[in-house]
């Protein structure tokens, strides 16, 4: 018995693509998916060949940063699944706590690394700043995340930690709708709004990366008038 | 007018790069995010084994009156009178006036006000003994003192601090030398035995509610002692101890606040009273110039004048000049 496979199927053309009518391409579906194409061409978004200049062990730190999220993450689901208070009283909770403790710290150590690898590599050149800034943003909304899972802890380290930190908060106003002394609020800002924040801002900067590709280096002598290159013909071969 | 014809602008080395048009070699990203996502499991894990994590159990109302009935009724004396730390906060617990912090007229606590009502009296003294069931002599006391003037209210406080200041723990006991502090004696003492039993965590925690997630008030009552911070003192966490990024024991707590932290430590925030306002507006400018730093002349400059570049690049560096 011979099935069709092209049950339901969009009519296409000769070439294989599907056939768009002008009505179509007005379409906002048909925008957005035309301009994610443009932006983000698959041999862009997942290389399979480098600049030959990326030879060095600073670039392996920020996927190293990436990968420590995805565990901070991860464990941090598990810790969620069984409540605020479970690694206190089950040794596979404490385990569990541990690694989502060390695996904060790796992510922190591996984002530093990699800031200031970028930093030194002056990784803004050539249309990147929104890639470096980006960057920034998720250090500084990852370190409030990591504060609020310290006051989270439902431990003595967090009772002395919201205590001390209630007088910067509030010296700056923020303490009269962001009070570090309310468990409730700040375990929802540990575990929802903030890890939300990190991934849009973190997921925003990987994907400029694919799109503006990797900061060449400095040349010998760039201290001469000359066209510039944009960011996309920097880019030109996928990084 | 067309790109052709758009003028060149002037190339800035610390903004602009030449096109790339050198050689690309073979690069499996997916692989390399796979193993590194083994590699930091790894690390992880053997971390986590070999170091643990601290959970140091948290202090409470009753754990603090039972070990050290003496600094809880020292405090507790202070929270009735209106001269504890809290009482004096002003926002967002309460209109102390010129409690907030400032910077010249720049004063965004007041400017925001009170959120979170707290007298101090009333809340962590008061309040909680008139929850107690068949204490009547309590209850005369709190009526005696509520009807009795400001006045009098001040002068036995006032009394009772100097009293409480010798007070002695007798195997638990708060002994407080006799004076002329009336129903005083009776409200601190019974606050004292309410902590002691327990009562008060839950009364302080209590939001008029059956649920409740919000310690403000409890964690202020106890952060007035001086309890807390002797513990806190004894493991290093302290704010001259640079405590703000430390934790218990020996773990590396948040490490990425020495900077914030070290502008405690330094002149004149050191001594300021509105420290935390300074050091807060000194790392939000950081933290903007940080994000703004490629449009910043000079210090975008600063990678291409130390050459560090040259280390990182070092391979391209050197196959360039071995090719001229």
């Amino acid at each position: 018995m011979s099935i069709d496979t092209n049950v339901g199927a969009e009519p296409r053309t000769h070439a294989g693509g599907p056939a768009h009518s002008s009505a179509e391409s007005r379409q906002w579906t048909a925008r957005v998916r035309h301009a994610a194409e443009s932006a983000f061409p698959p041999d862009q978004l997942l290389p399979d060949r480098q600049p030959a200049y990326m030879a060095s062990w600073i670039y392996v730190f920020g996927v190293l940063t990436v990968v420590s999220l995805a565990w901070v993450i991860i464990t941090g689901c598990i810790l969620a699944i069984m409540g605020p208070t479970w690694w206190h009283v089950s040794s596979t909770g404490h385990f569990v706590n541990s690694l989502h403790l060390w695996s904060v710290e790796a992510f922190f150590f591996f984002m530093v690394i990699h800031l200031w690898g970028k930093f030194f590599m002056a990784a803004w050149r050539g249309n990147r700043r929104l890639t470096w800034a980006t960057g920034v943003i998720s250090f500084l909304v990852s370190v409030a995340a990591a504060f609020t899972g310290y006051v989270s802890q439902t431990n003595f380290d967090s009772q002395w930690i919201s205590t001390q930190a209630k007088d910067g908060i509030n010296s700056t106003g923020a303490g009269a709708f962001w009070n570090v002394l309310n468990f409730g609020q700040m375990l929802m800002w540990h575990i929802v709004l903030l890890p939300i924040g990190i991934a849009l801002i973190a997921g925003l900067h990987v994907l400029l990366v694919r799109r503006r590709g990797i900061v060449p280096p400095f040349e010998v002598a760039e201290h001469h008038t000359e066209p510039v290159a944009d960011a996309a013909a920097a880019a030109g071969e996928p990084a | 007018m067309s790109p052709d014809t758009k003028k060149p602008r002037r190339f800035k080395p610390d903004r602009d790069v030449k096109e790339w048009k050198g050689a690309y070699v073979p690069y499996d990203i997916l692989k390399e995010a796979f193993v590194a996502f083994l590699a930091v499991a790894v690390l992880i894990v053997l971390l986590a084994v070999v170091f643990s994590s601290p959970d140091d159990p948290a202090i409470t109302l009753k754990t603090w009156s039972v070990n050290s009935p003496v600094d809880f009724a020292q405090t507790a004396i202070t929270e009735l009178d209106g001269s504890s730390g809290t009482a004096s906060y002003g926002p967002p617990y309460n209109s102390t006036p010129d409690a907030a912090q400032h910077i010249g007229f720049f004063e965004p606590a007041q400017w925001f006000g009170v959120h979170q009502p707290i007298d101090t009296a009333q809340d962590f003294v008061i309040g909680p003994l008139r929850t107690l069931p068949n204490q009547p002599v309590t209850q005369a006391a709190l009526n005696v003192y509520q009807g009795a003037s400001a006045a009098q209210q001040a002068a036995w406080t006032t009394a009772y601090e100097k009293a409480v200041a010798n007070a002695t723990d007798v195997n638990g006991r708060l002994h407080v030398p006799a004076g002329r502090y009336g129903p005083v004696g009776v409200i601190i003492g019974s606050l004292t035995a309410m902590s002691q039993t327990g009562g008060l965590d839950g009364t302080l925690l209590s939001e008029g509610g059956f649920y409740n997630t919000n310690y403000t008030k409890p964690l202020l009552f106890l952060a007035d002692g001086t309890y807390l911070a002797d513990k806190a003192g004894a493991q290093h966490l302290q704010g001259t101890q640079w405590g703000m990024m430390n934790e218990t024991g020996n773990f590396p707590g948040q490490a990425w606040l020495w900077l914030y932290t070290m502008w405690y430590q330094v002149y004149p925030m050191n001594q300021s009273t509105n420290a935390d306002l300074e050091v807060w507006g000194i790392m939000m400018i950081l933290s903007v110039g940080l994000i703004f730093l490629p449009f910043i002349p000079g210090l975008r400059s600063i990678p291409r004048w130390t050459r560090v570049y040259k280390l990182i690049w070092r391979r391209h560096y050197r196959e360039l000049a071995a090719a001229t």
